[in-house]
């Protein structure tokens, strides 16, 4: 058995794709190349272990859900629900990236190098040594982080196809109660939630900004430098107990 | 119990200690998590605090003398039909405090209960009645989608095998689960009771929102693992571990809410299996945020079978609710094997009260309806029909069926089996029961070995009680009463609720 497998995925039905793909794993393939991807569904769900992923074309919805383990590149677009529920792994997308993204993320890095839909980053977790990490280039539409609970999303608005959007939309990190949003230089007050501690980014912060940025440039091409020449904010919860006065017995 | 806030003075319940009887023993002072009874050191003796009294008979029944009775407190407000004391009480805690009311278990307002309007038929001089304990009485049940036609074909050699290829399936040998109680709203000495009761019953209990722990692993052929909007414990090997996956959209208790656990009841165990920091809340938020639609619910279904390689069937559990019938055919069309509905009699470790109260609709009503509904529309067999709240007895269970369930849920019912009182304050976290804690000193109370022999007892009697009524019938299976209305007959319900439950009246 090849230890590449090249699968030109051209009117594949999901199902008979992922059945393929989870047949080669089994079989001891460690990397892939999918060719001509039309927004199947589910690819590299719940796969497990050091196992090579390059997609050409869009990536369908729940691309990469409860993965634990592989690298994935995607060059092209993803659809709602990329690394929903993910574990570990390192996905990476050349374009834009829909709703969703990274639901309840407990592990692992999701970079995209242009703009995300709405929700994205909600209800992330960190748990012991697992920490998730979102880095965005372009901008990000509402509900950003909401329920966030662990984890960072940094969020650049460099890359972005729409110039006139606000760097991230309504409602940035409502509910959020733990976990850090970086967000280079500037977010408009009213995009934010009230439940935040709004500051300047430290040396400590520009630390763990640095490492995952440099990622995110490695992936992409893109120049650190001209990226890391401003001030970021990083966002934080004032409470982990946002409803914690809520109730009375 | 001078200078309190009127909100406690105006208490529930009273505790009558008999002087002559008590001893001073400080059992009940030791049992109470609440603290009503302490230790006067002025007086050498015990004594209580009717204010803090939840009412849950925890000392009534540990006093070795019989001292104690716990009642109502006899104490009335002037006689009014509309402002009862309950409604009093509440505005006076809110006004103290601004929250929102909290409750816990099901929804105790008098409603009606269908359950008791309902009789069951036996066999006379006809088809006759046939003995359980003679003859054979089949429980066994199958949960999961089941073909519309059977095809079989014949090898060279003559040899006849099934052709169709079967859905993965749940067998039960009796039509009744344990309901989805997560590792933190109940504990850990519950958790593996039920994983071995249901072990040795042949049937299945529900992790809950909440993960799995370790050790439980091994009771996975009998487990369902459930996938919530907080996703807390979701991973892939979760997901692998049981033998199904549950996807929870909305609870009887509480639908359309989320649920908050608090992070005090965050400890290490539960941080372990809900995979969150010790100490930080778990919020699931109200919906799933990747569901708007019945396409994202048949996205998330395919996820899970996609992560599962489709070995396992996928259970949908919704609140019931108005409009549950058209909800339920969507949730078979996208893909659900099993349908599970929870009605407002749900139990819950914490509701907000107003919803518990006055969200939702009866089981039964809706029970009868989605049978119905995916009846007409021609796809009852796509998916089992899994019904919850408020099953009180094996009466229950045969009514359900013979409504159009294919198995039941008990959560309460379950509960009550290990020493629940129905206090209802689960919400405290001090359940005297060690039921709903995770304190340990309160936890050690339920011992897993006994609390398992309860759940089996439980389960057991209800299976001869079962038998015994299908036997009445003339029945020998339980396939044979799954949605025969013909077997049951109303009392006292008015023409549109015999419609809707699609039963006769008693006489005719």
């Amino acid at each position: 058995m090849k230890s590449k497998l090249v699968i030109d995925a051209k009117g594949i039905y999901y199902r008979d794709l992922n059945e393929r793909i989870r047949q080669a794993v089994k079989e001891g393939v460690k990397e892939f190349e999918l060719l001509n991807v039309s927004g199947q569904r589910y690819i590299g769900t719940a796969l497990d272990g050091e196992i090579k992923f390059l997609i050409h074309g869009v990536a369908g919805q729940d691309t990469a859900a409860f993965m634990r383990g592989p690298y994935m590149r995607i060059e092209g677009n993803a659809q709602d629900g990329l690394g929903n529920t993910m574990d570990d792994g390192f996905v990476s997308c050349t374009g834009m990236a829909g709703d969703v993204m990274g639901y309840a993320m407990r592990g692992g890095q999701i970079h995209i190098h242009g703009d995300v839909g709405y929700r994205v980053g909600i209800h992330m977790k960190a748990y012991k040594d697992k920490l998730p990490v979102i880095v965005i280039g372009g901008k990000a539409g509402d509900f950003l982080g909401e329920y966030m609970a662990g984890g960072v999303i940094i969020l650049l608005g460099l890359f972005s196809q729409d110039k006139d959007a606000p760097i991230a939309g309504r409602s940035l990190a409502t509910g959020m109660h733990g976990g850090t949003i970086y967000v280079r230089e500037y977010v408009p007050e009213y995009q934010l939630a009230d439940n935040l501690l709004v500051e300047k980014a430290d040396d400590e912060d520009r630390k763990l900004i640095e490492k995952y940025v440099r990622r995110f440039c490695e992936e992409f091409d893109e120049d650190i430098a001209k990226i890391l020449d401003t001030d970021f904010l990083r966002i934080k919860p004032k409470s982990h107990r946002p409803y914690g006065k809520l109730y009375v017995g | 119990m001078i200078n309190k806030p009127i909100n406690q003075n105006y208490y529930d319940f009273v505790i009558e200690r008999d002087k002559d009887l008590c001893i001073n023993c400080r059992v009940c002072e030791r049992q109470c998590s609440y603290q009503a009874h302490y230790w006067d050191e002025n007086r050498q003796k015990v004594m209580h605090d009717n204010t803090r009294c939840v009412g849950c008979h925890r000392c009534e029944a540990f006093c070795p003398t019989g001292a104690l009775t716990i009642r109502q407190n006899r104490s009335e407000f002037r006689e009014n039909s509309l402002w009862k004391p309950w409604f009093l009480k509440n505005i006076y805690k809110q006004a103290d405090s601004g929250g929102v009311l909290l409750a816990a278990m099901g929804n105790p307002a008098p409603y009606p209960i269908f359950w008791d309007h309902l009789l069951l038929d036996a066999s006379q001089v006809t088809n006759p009645s046939i003995d359980p304990l003679r003859e054979p009485m089949e429980l066994r049940t199958y949960l999961g989608s089941k073909p519309d036609r059977l095809e079989f074909e014949e090898s060279s050699e003559g040899k006849v095998s099934l052709k169709t290829k079967i859905s993965p399936q749940i067998k039960l040998n009796y039509p009744i689960m344990f309901s989805a109680m997560s590792y933190g709203s109940i504990n850990f000495n519950l958790h593996i009771a039920m994983a071995r009761a249901a072990t040795e019953l042949g049937i299945v209990y529900n992790t809950g929102e909440g993960g799995l722990h370790p050790d439980l692993y091994q009771y996975g052929p009998n487990t369902i693992v459930q996938v919530a909007s907080g996703r807390f414990g979701v991973h892939r090997d979760y997901l692998n571990a049981g033998t199904g996956i549950e996807i929870k959209i909305g609870q009887g208790a509480k639908p359309g809410i989320g649920g908050h656990l608090p992070g005090e009841k965050i400890g290490p165990g539960v941080s372990m299996t809900r995979m969150i920091p010790e100490g930080s809340d778990a919020l699931s938020p109200a919906p799933h945020h990747d569901i708007y639609s019945i396409e994202d619910l048949r996205q998330l279904i395919y996820a899970l079978k996609e992560a599962t390689e489709y070995r396992l069937p996928v259970s949908v559990k919704i609140a019931a609710v108005h409009n549950s019938a058209a909800i339920a055919s969507g949730i078979v069309r996208a893909g659900a094997d099993i349908v599970a509905i929870d009605g407002f009699r749900g139990g819950t470790g914490a509701a907000p009260t107003m919803i518990r109260d006055n969200v939702g609709i009866p089981i039964e009503m809706a029970l009868a309806s989605i049978d119905q509904r995916l009846r007409d529309e021609g796809i009852r067999n796509h998916a089992s029909i899994v019904v919850a709240g408020g099953i009180r007895c094996s009466a229950d269970v045969v009514k359900a069926i013979a409504l159009g369930a294919d198995a039941v849920y008990i959560g309460s019912a379950a509960l009550i089996a290990v020493g629940c009182t129905m206090c209802q304050r689960c919400y405290t976290g001090k359940c005297p029961w060690g039921i709903a804690t995770n304190v340990p000193a309160l936890a050690r109370r339920q011992n897993p070995e006994i609390a398992t022999r309860k759940l089996i007892n439980l389960v057991r009697g209800w299976g001869h009680e079962i038998e015994e009524m299908l036997g009445g019938m003339g029945l020998n299976s339980i396939e044979s009463l799954r949605g025969n209305r013909e077997k049951l007959r109303a009392v006292g319900l008015n023409q549109v609720e015999l419609d809707i439950l699609g039963v006769k009246p008693a006489g005719r």
